[in-house]
């Protein structure tokens, strides 16, 4: 090739136009005909994991038009954040997400945690980074397990119930409570590890893998799995990009973009792992993409355990911190600090930040308005789950109904995020 | 690269469409005219790479700044937060404009995700819809219409999406009550 011939050389453009139905992605009317019946799927319906509403019109078992309805567990939580003083939204974050209630924590934790430039010491930033990924694992167990129920197949699910409660039982191990555990705390997280976690935490690296193995026997090595899976739900790369796809559904269709290694919070530059994506974008890549993400969680959590730092879990500024709970019987001064925190709150100067962190789903991102006060002015939550679903309609359209359910299931929607 | 350097980008690309600039703590920001968003927002993804809108926000700064930093009560409902302990420390000064629509937009593919804040100061809550420009715009845009009031011109279909479809009101304005909301689903007992 000649200098000029290659200086004419087309420039490949930065932005793909993406195969989106037009004019709205997120609905797709039904063509004019005789014989169509409407059907409302939902909002009450084993298979729409919670309360998702799909209005679908059929043409005989085909799914020719389609149109997704949410907001049936719409709670308030933005409205409510701006009503709580700043520690007082920490319990409130986990319950958005309820598979995945540590990353939630964590994006809101980390928002404040920036806009008040508070240090969080290293060996709390390695606790959180284990907890998130057995947070991950426990949101892709359940993923999996109900990613058989859809299918009739209900034996897988109480074996991934099973290792899911072995998660459950680290969490209450070190929290007390099994889900929405209010541990990170602005400044470093609520307790250090108890005595035993090592031990157990180490047991739980050993067996998680293997059974992830004989899950992945069942599922890939299952012929109705495959011929379920395989093809259903496919979308290319620039289209998923187009969407706002992230996590695994984004990993899925061949990109390689995770948060945790494009921008690396906690103690995640300091980690290896690797980035599973999947080749076809289609419902089983889905699938596997989060079934192998398991091993690296596991391959993360064994490295926080080999490596955990030593030292203090709580950052020592008493402007923001509660204090620990001892001195709370000899000192007055902290009796005064823990009584103006917890009454009055602390103040956040007028700022504004978009702080996001990778959730089991995708990009979870808490975008906070302070305005001085001791309350959060603003504070609105990119939900992975409300973005991936608006993808329904041109993944299921121009298919069976029975392929709608593995669809939905593939995105791995959780309603009480995506609602909010 | 800093606000700074985009801003003088972006105003060549599209004149007189950035009102101001500023290095936040965690992106560059820039503040854009409604009337030009559609083309910066078009340049940004074309020629800068933006592929991925992350999140579209509505900010509501209806007393932003003043003394009271709760809500404004009315006869539909008590005002639950005049409490007058929860005064500023110092008075910030309120945004001219009342509404603010936020956009993310961050970079997918080889190299650093360079995250940009958009920001479209507008008075009374229209903006020009960017479904045209990325496709997840649109459930963005209906939620923030829902539940903020924003009205996003050449949205193809703007209804409601979180509250139900006769809910009266937009629930995160500052002034929209907290308690006292009338009791639903009289008509069924």
């Amino acid at each position: 090739m000649s200098a000029t011939e290659h200086a004419s050389a087309p420039v490949v453009p930065l932005w793909q136009p993406a195969q989106v139905p037009s004019p709205t992605p997120s609905k797709i009317d039904p063509p004019e005909g005789e014989d169509l019946i409407t059907v409302n799927f939902g909002p009450n319906h084993p298979s729409t994991h919670g309360v998702l509403r799909l209005i679908v019109t059929l043409d005989g078992e085909v799914v020719v038009g389609l149109d997704a309805d949410i907001g049936y567990v719409h709670t308030g939580f933005e409205k409510n954040f701006e009503q709580k003083t700043y520690w007082k939204g920490i319990p409130y974050a986990p319950r958005m997400d309820y598979l995945a209630f540590f990353a939630n924590e964590l994006a809101y934790v980390g928002a404040v945690e920036r806009l008040i430039e508070i240090e969080v010491p290293e060996r709390a930033q390695w606790i959180r980074t284990l907890f998130a990924e057995l947070n991950r694992i426990h949101s892709h167990l359940i993923f999996l397990g109900t990613s058989g129920v859809e299918l009739g197949a209900i034996s897988l699910f109480f074996y991934c119930l099973r290792e899911r409660d072995r998660v459950l039982d680290l969490f209450e191990m070190v929290t007390g409570v099994r889900m929405h555990d209010r541990y990170p705390q602005f400044g470093g997280v609520a307790e250090d590890l108890p005595r035993g976690f090592y031990a157990e935490a180490k047991r739980f690296c050993h067996d998680v893998p293997l059974r992830i193995d004989e899950y992945l026997d069942l599922v890939a090595g299952n012929s109705v799995w495959r011929d379920r899976y395989r093809g259903i739900g496919t979308i290319d790369a620039a289209t998923a990009i187009a969407m706002g796809l992230s996590g695994p559904n984004l990993r899925a269709s061949g990109v390689p973009f995770d948060l945790r290694r494009a921008e690396p919070y906690l103690a995640y530059d300091k980690m290896d792992f690797d980035i599973v994506t999947g080749e076809r974008g289609d419902a089983f890549d889905r699938l596997m993409c989060r079934t192998k993400e398991m091993y690296e969680s596991v391959k993360i959590i064994d490295q926080c355990l080999e490596g955990m730092p030593s030292g203090p879990v709580m950052a020592d500024d008493r402007k923001h911190v509660l204090p620990p709970r001892h001195e709370l019987q000899t000192s007055m001064e902290s009796l005064i600090h823990h009584f103006k925190l917890v009454t009055e709150g602390f103040r956040v100067k007028a700022n504004q930040i978009y702080y996001t962190v990778e959730s089991p789903r995708g990009e979870f991102g808490c975008f906070l308005v302070s305005d001085g006060g001791p309350k959060p002015w603003r504070i609105h939550f990119r939900a992975p789950s409300f973005v991936s679903l608006q993808s329904t309609a041109m993944m299921a359209v121009n298919r069976y109904i029975a392929d709608l359910i593995v669809v939905v299931g593939s995105l791995d929607g959780v309603m009480g995020e995506a609602d909010r | 690269m800093t606000a700074e350097q985009l801003a003088a980008l972006v105003e060549q690309a599209v004149p007189g469409s950035v009102q101001a600039h500023a290095d936040d703590l965690d992106m560059p920001s820039l503040t854009i005219a409604g009337e030009h968003l559609i083309a910066v927002c078009t340049y940004l993804r074309d020629q800068q790479g933006k592929n991925f809108l992350s999140a579209v926000s509505g900010v509501d700064y209806l007393g932003y700044g003043e003394e009271v930093a709760g809500y404004f009560g009315s006869e539909r409902g008590r005002d639950i937060n005049r409490t007058g302990s929860w005064g500023t420390p110092e008075t910030v000064t309120p945004p001219a404009t009342r509404f603010a629509v936020v956009y993310h937009l961050a970079h997918i593919g080889e190299g650093p995700t360079d995250r940009v804040r958009l920001q479209v100061l507008t008075e009374e809550g229209r903006v020009p819809s960017v479904v045209s420009v990325w496709p997840t715009a649109d459930w963005h845009e209906r939620e923030q219409y829902d539940l903020m009031g924003i009205r996003f011109d050449g949205h193809p279909n703007l209804r409601r999406l979180i509250m139900p479809s006769d809910w009266d009101g937009h629930p995160l304005r500052k002034d929209y009550p907290i308690g006292g909301e009338p009791v639903q689903f009289t008509d069924a007992v």
